[in-house]
């Protein structure tokens, strides 16, 4: 079977609060100068590699596991799987 | 039967002998570790701790991949049977994660390890759990946190269900991590399992208690304030009438 790259991007909801993202803006980021840089939000990605049948299925499955065994916390965050 | 109290120890669980310690020489019960492949725990124990640390290195987010061990769902199905459960700390983080507990924690505000000594106040009657049954509604007690994923989170729907259900067991008065509604300690709809984010197990004894944290209350008098969730824990197992 075929190998797939699926990328699961991990991220805060927008409503929720992101100090290091803040951080990163006001002390580096603005700081250094780059003053038209408005919102900085920090988030995880797992890039992963999975035999399926079809970039399709591939997707499916990863969706299907990172519900399944709380790759993300569903109280906080929001899940893409591309 | 001498009670016995199941202690559960995860690759990187680092209060597990704090626990141990405090159990065996100052509760005087039997006290176990547990290895966290151990599925089978029917009947062995009266209740379980499980303890603070840094269970699989905290990777993926705290409490996560613990939460999908084998002793988990062995202490999931003990916990629906009504057994008493505490998890401190990452304990906590655990019982969260597993869905024992409703919540979510994130990063301190402060984005640091935060080590200090906290009061945390009882914000429900003290028989709503097993483990604050000696105290009563309002009081204080002086235990430290050491966390860096310790802000407590719920969505807003899930709050007002916990207030309404008596749920949030401790609030900080000086809250060290910018959780929610300065939520420090937590309980399921039952009472039956209880989570904190405070260490009562390094604030039993006197002399790790700092001179201005001593309470001069007569139920504490000697101790440091955490030997009242172990206390209230023992009471309420004797208290079953099944340990003459």
């Amino acid at each position: 079977m075929p190998v797939y790259k699926v990328n699961v991007l991990i991220e805060n909801k927008p409503y929720i609060s992101d100090p290091e993202g803040d951080t990163i803006l006001k002390d580096l980021v603005l700081k250094g100068g780059y003053h038209q840089v408005r919102s900085i939000r920090v988030a995880k990605m797992l890039k992963v590699e999975v035999e399926a049948k079809s970039a399709e299925d591939a997707r499916e499955m990863v969706r299907r596991m990172c519900d399944e065994l709380r790759l993300y916390n569903p109280m906080l965050s929001i899940c893409k799987v591309e | 039967m001498p009670i016995r109290i199941g202690i559960v120890v995860f690759p990187g669980s680092n209060c597990d002998r704090d626990i141990y310690h405090v159990l065996k020489n100052i509760m005087h019960v039997d006290a176990e570790f547990i290895w966290h492949k151990r599925e089978d725990l029917n009947g062995y124990y009266d209740a379980i701790v499980i303890p603070g640390g840094f269970a699989y290195a905290d990777r993926l987010r705290a409490g996560v991949i613990a939460a999908f061990s084998p002793v988990m769902k062995a202490v999931k199905r003990l916990a629906r049977d009504g057994l008493p459960v505490l998890g401190i700390c990452n304990g906590f983080q655990i019982l969260v994660e597993s869905g024992l507990l409703p919540g979510a924690f994130m990063r301190n505000d402060s984005l640091t390890f935060t080590c200090r000594w906290t009061r945390l106040r009882l914000d429900v009657d003290g028989s709503r759990t097993p483990f604050t049954l000696l105290l009563e509604r309002g009081m204080r007690l002086n235990i430290p946190v050491a966390n860096q994923e310790g802000k407590y989170y719920v969505d807003e729907d899930t709050l007002r269900e916990m207030e309404r259900n008596e749920q949030i067991v401790f609030r900080y008065e000086d809250n060290p991590n910018g959780s929610l509604n300065d939520i420090g300690g937590v309980c399921n709809v039952e009472g039956n399992v209880l989570g904190m984010m405070p260490h009562p197990e390094r604030a039993c004894e006197i002399m790790l208690t700092p001179q201005y944290m001593h309470n001069n209350s007569t139920l504490l008098h000697g101790y440091g304030d955490g030997i009242v969730i172990f206390r209230s824990l023992i009471s309420y197992l004797y208290g079953k009438g099944e340990h003459p």
